[in-house]
C-alpha cells in the first residue's frame, strides 16, 4: 500500500512548470548596435511621475536625452532660469511637477510625421507640445473644468485636434464649493478639445463637451471610416465618490462613450455653445526670443451633452474598461476590461447601424443612449489573460494586449479573434508600443513592454527600484524576447518611430542673427554691466574659452543681478553653462545662438566665482571670473572688463 | 572658364577626432565661404590671426584680372593666331603661379605670424597648412586642393596646351595658317 502510495505522493508534491522565459537565442545581435551606429528607432517614453519624457534608441535600449516638460530640471535650467520658469505656471501658481503619462506623436493622414510629441499632465491638467526638431518643450496649455487629465492627449487623424477627458469628474469651475456626497448631483466629466495649428503647432481649447460623471479613463480617435469619432473608456459608472476599489467593481458592465467630434465642432460652428468663464494658462517658449511668456485665459466653449444627445453613444463593455484602440483600418475597436474575462472587439459599422435603427438597451445619465452589446459587438476573444489594459497592432494583422495580471503579452488575429502566442514579461506590463502600432500604418518588428514592478530583475537599489522596458521581437510567429532595460521614473507609455522621420528635421543650433532676446549680446564687444537703482543687468557673451566679463566689481548685498549670458558658438554641440557661487537656483546651460537669464540676489559680501559648468574645450577650465559683492551702501564703483583692454567704468 | 565667377577655386577641409564630418573652407575669385568662423574658433587657440574676407586685397582685384584673361582668350580664338593662343597660355600661367605665389605666402604669413600670447605653444610648431595635398597640424589633419572651379581652369589651361601641342605636330608636316 505504501509502496504503491509513493509514486502517487512524489507526483502530487511536483510543482507545475512554469512558461519559461523566452529570450532569442540571437538576441545579443539583434540589439546590438555597435559604437558610433545609430539606432533603427526613437522611443520616446514618459517618464510618469517624474513628470519628464525620455528619448531611447531602439533597438539598443540606450537613453539619449531626458527631455524635460512638467519638472523643473536643475541640469539644465529647465523651470528655474528666467527664461523658462513661465512654462510651469498654471492657474494655480507655479508648479514644479506633474505626473506625465502618454507621448502622442503628431499625425498626417492616421501615420506618425515626427514633427511634434504631446504629453499630458495628469495632476494639474495640461498638454505639452514638444518639438522634435530641438527636442524642446515648446508650449503648455492647461485644461479648465478638469482634473486627473489621464484620457489625453489622443491626436485625431490630422492632429485636427487632441483629447483630454477627466479621470477626476468634478463639479463645474466656480461652482465646485460643494458636500463631496452630491458627486451624483453636481459632478460632471468633461472632454476638452485642444485644436492644433497644422504650421506651427499652436494649441489652443477649442471646446469642452460636458458628459456625466463617470471616470473617463483612456480614448482614441477614429480612422479612416471612423474619422469623426473619438471613443473613451468609463469606469465607475456607479459614480461612488468613496472606497472605489470596492463601489466602482459593482456593476458587469461600464461603457466605452463614442463620440462625434465633427458634429461638436459643426455645433460651436453655428454659434451652439456657451461661452463660460474659466481660468486657465497658456505657456509659449518662443524660439527666437528663447524666452517663455504665460498667458492667463479666461474663458471656455462649452456644449452640453443633456442639450446635444446626438454627440455622444454609451457602448456596455465588461468590467471597468482600461484602454480602447482602434484597429490600424479604422474599423474595430478593442476594449480592455481590467477585470474581465474576455476581450470584447466592437464593430464601427455595426455601431453606425445600431444608432441608425435605436437599437438601444436602456439610457444613461438621463436622456444618453445604450446601445445594446450584442448589436454593436464584433466578437470577444475568449481566454486572453487576466487583466487586459491595452492593445497595439502590428503591420500583420495581429494585436498584442497586455495583461497586467497574469504579467504577460497576448498575440491574436484579426480574422478570427484567437489567441496565438503569448509571452510573459517582468512583471505587470501597463501599456505596450508598437512603433506605429496605433496608426494607419504601423511598423511592426517590435513590441515594447512597459512594466511597472522589477522586482528581482536587477541588481538591487535599496527599496526604490526601477521600472522596466521589454523590448520583444514580433517578426516571427513566437514571440521572443530582446532585452530588458531599466527606465527613468515609470515608463507609463511610450511611442516609437523610424530614426529617419526625426533625423532629418534636427536643428544643430540657433543662429546669432536671429536671436530676438531682448538681453541678447550678439558681439564681446557689446559685453557690459548696467546698474538701475538695484537692478544690475550683466550682458554676458560665451565663447570657447573665456567669459565676457570676467571681472565685475560694484555690486552690492541686495541688488537684484540679471546674468543674461549668451552662448557666441555657432557650431553643433558647443553648449556652455553657467553657474556662480551661492546662487540660490540652478545653472544655465546655453545652447550655442542661445540667451539665458540667471536671476541671483547676493545675500552676503564677498568674493564670488563664477564659471562655465559644461566641459567645452581644451581651456573649459580657464573659462571663470569673478564678481566682487560690498555690503549695501558701499562706494565701490561699478567696474567691469576683460583681459588686457582697461576696465569700463560706468 | 567663366565657370569660377559661380564656382569655387579652391578648397582647405580639416579633420579632427571631434569634427568627424570635417571642416571646410571654399575660396573663391570673390571670397572665402564654409566654416570660416569654426576655423577662426578654433585658431584662436594657436594665435593664428582672424580670416577676414576683407582683409584680402586680392578678392577686389581678381574678379576682373582673370575677367581680362577670359576676355584675351575670347580675342585669341577669334583672331585663331598660334602665336596668341602661346602668349594667352603664357598669360593663364602666369596668373596661376601669382595665384599660388600670392596663397603661399598667405598661408605662410597664418602659420607663421601667431599670437605670443597664445594659449597653445608647441615648441617649434608652425601651422602653415599644404599648399597642395595633406598635412597634420596637431589634432587636425589639414588637407588643400583645388576646386571644382579650379579643375574647370586648368581643363581650359590643358586644352589650349593641347591644341598647341597637335598645332606644332600638324606644321611639322603640313604647314598651315589659321587654326580650326
Amino acid at each position: 500500500m505504501l509502496l504503491l502510495a509513493a509514486p502517487l505522493l512524489f507526483t502530487a508534491s511536483c510543482k507545475p512548470g512554469k512558461v519559461s522565459e523566452t529570450t532569442d537565442a540571437d538576441a545579443a545581435q539583434k540589439v546590438y548596435v555597435a559604437p558610433g551606429k545609430h539606432d533603427e528607432l526613437y522611443l520616446f517614453a514618459s517618464g510618469g511621475f517624474s513628470g519628464q519624457l525620455a528619448a531611447y534608441g531602439i533597438p539598443s535600449g540606450r537613453l539619449l536625452k531626458v527631455i524635460p516638460v512638467f519638472s523643473q530640471n536643475p541640469e539644465n535650467g529647465w523651470g528655474y532660469n528666467e527664461n523658462t520658469k513661465a512654462m510651469l505656471n498654471t492657474s494655480n501658481g507655479f508648479i514644479p511637477w506633474d505626473d506625465a503619462h502618454h507621448p502622442e506623436l503628431s499625425k498626417t493622414n492616421g501615420e506618425d510625421d515626427g514633427r511634434w510629441i504631446f504629453i499630458n499632465g495628469n495632476n494639474t491638467p495640461r498638454i505639452a507640445r514638444i518639438d522634435l526638431a530641438t527636442f524642446k518643450t515648446a508650449e503648455i496649455i492647461e485644461l479648465p473644468n478638469s482634473a486627473g487629465n489621464h484620457a489625453s492627449p489622443f491626436c485625431t487623424e490630422n492632429t485636427e485636434y487632441l483629447v483630454g477627458n477627466t479621470r477626476f469628474s468634478v463639479p463645474e469651475e466656480g461652482k465646485d464649493d460643494v458636500p463631496i456626497d452630491t458627486y451624483k448631483e453636481t459632478f460632471q466629466g468633461n472632454v476638452s478639445f485642444v485644436k492644433v495649428d497644422p504650421k506651427s503647432g499652436r494649441m489652443s481649447v477649442a471646446f469642452q463637451i460636458r458628459v456625466p460623471g463617470f471616470n473617463y479613463d483612456l480614448a482614441h480617435a477614429g480612422k479612416g471610416p471612423s474619422h469623426d469619432w473619438m471613443f473613451f473608456t468609463t469606469y465607475n459608472t456607479e459614480q461612488a465618490h468613496t472606497l472605489l476599489e470596492v463601489n466602482a467593481s459593482q456593476k458587469d458592465k461600464d461603457f466605452i462613450m463614442a463620440l462625434n467630434w465633427k458634429k461638436a465642432e459643426e455645433l460651436i460652428a453655428q454659434g451652439k455653445g456657451k461661452k463660460t468663464p474659466a481660468k486657465y494658462a497658456h505657456n509659449i517658449l518662443d524660439e527666437n526670443t528663447h524666452t517663455a511668456t504665460s498667458t492667463m485665459e479666461n474663458s471656455v466653449m462649452v456644449l452640453d451633452v443633456k442639450d446635444f444627445p446626438e454627440l455622444v453613444y454609451y457602448m456596455p463593455c465588461p468590467k471597468s474598461p482600461h484602454g480602447v484602440d482602434i484597429t490600424p483600418d479604422g474599423e474595430f475597436m478593442v476594449a480592455s476590461g481590467k477585470l474581465a474575462a474576455t476581450l470584447p472587439v466592437f464593430s464601427f459599422k455595426k455601431m453606425l447601424e445600431a444608432i441608425k435603427n435605436k437599437s438601444y438597451e436602456g439610457k444613461v445619465a438621463g436622456n444618453l443612449p445604450v446601445l445594446k452589446y450584442e448589436s454593436v459587438l464584433q466578437a470577444e476573444v475568449q481566454k486572453p489573460g487576466l487583466g487586459p489594459l491595452h492593445t497595439e497592432f502590428d503591420d500583420k494583422g495581429f494585436a498584442y494586449t497586455t495583461m497586467f495580471v497574469s504579467s504577460e503579452v497576448v498575440k491574436w488575429s484579426l480574422k478570427d479573434y484567437k489567441v496565438v502566442d503569448r509571452i510573459p514579461v517582468y512583471y505587470s506590463p501597463g501599456h505596450l508600443s508598437i512603433p506605429g502600432g496605433d496608426s494607419k500604418k504601423p511598423y511592426g518588428k517590435y513590441v515594447i513592454a512597459l512594466n511597472k514592478i522589477t522586482k528581482d530583475r536587477y541588481l538591487p537599489t535599496g527599496p526604490e527600484l526601477t521600472q522596466s522596458a521589454q523590448l520583444i521581437d514580433i517578426t516571427g510567429d513566437k514571440m521572443k524576447v530582446l532585452l530588458d532595460f531599466p527606465t527613468i521614473g515609470e515608463p507609463h507609455y511610450a511611442q516609437s518611430i523610424p530614426a529617419e522621420k526625426i533625423v532629418k528635421n534636427q536643428k544643430r543650433f540657433y543662429k546669432i542673427e536671429e536671436n530676438k532676446n531682448p538681453f541678447v549680446t550678439s558681439s564681446e564687444k557689446d559685453a557690459r554691466v548696467v546698474r538701475k537703482g538695484n537692478r544690475v543687468d550683466i550682458y554676458m557673451t560665451a565663447i570657447r574659452s573665456h567669459l565676457a566679463p570676467d571681472n565685475i566689481e560694484g555690486v552690492q548685498v541686495g541688488d537684484e543681478v540679471y546674468f543674461h549670458v549668451t552662448n557666441l558658438e555657432q557650431d553643433w554641440d558647443v553648449p556652455h553653462g553657467f553657474a556662480i557661487k551661492g546662487a540660490n537656483t540652478a545653472e544655465l546651460l546655453i545652447m550655442p545662438g542661445e540667451t539665458n537669464t540667471l536671476k541671483w540676489t547676493p545675500s552676503k559680501p564677498g568674493m564670488f566665482p563664477y564659471y562655465c559648468t559644461d566641459f567645452c574645450s581644451a581651456l573649459h577650465q580657464e573659462m571663470q571670473g569673478y564678481l566682487r559683492v560690498s555690503p549695501k551702501g558701499s562706494s565701490t564703483p561699478l567696474k567691469y572688463g576683460i583681459g588686457t583692454k582697461v576696465e569700463h567704468q560706468q | 572658364m567663366l565657370s569660377i565667377y559661380v564656382l569655387p577655386l579652391w578648397r582647405i577641409v580639416l579633420e579632427a577626432p571631434q569634427y568627424p564630418e570635417g571642416l571646410e573652407m571654399q575660396i573663391w575669385l570673390t571670397g572665402i565661404t564654409g566654416n570660416v568662423d569654426q576655423i577662426n574658433g578654433l585658431n584662436h587657440y594657436i594665435g593664428m590671426k582672424h580670416i577676414v574676407v576683407e582683409n584680402f586685397w586680392e578678392f577686389k582685384v581678381l574678379p576682373y584680372l582673370y575677367g581680362a584673361i577670359v576676355l584675351i582668350g575670347f580675342l585669341v580664338a577669334w583672331k585663331g593666331s598660334v602665336k596668341l593662343l602661346w602668349v594667352w597660355l603664357g598669360i593663364l600661367l602666369a596668373f596661376t603661379v601669382f595665384g599660388l605665389v600670392d596663397f603661399y605666402l598667405w598661408e605662410y604669413d597664418y602659420g607663421h605670424n601667431l599670437d605670443p600670447t597664445a594659449a597653445i605653444k608647441v615648441e617649434g610648431m608652425t601651422y602653415q597648412p599644404p599648399l597642395i595635398g595633406y598635412k597634420q597640424l596637431l589634432n587636425f589633419l589639414a588637407g588643400s586642393f583645388p576646386d571644382i572651379g579650379g579643375i574647370l581652369v586648368g581643363i581650359g589651361g590643358l586644352i589650349a596646351a593641347g591644341v598647341l601641342y597637335i598645332e606644332n605636330k600638324r606644321k611639322n608636316s603640313l604647314p598651315r595658317k589659321s587654326l580650326i
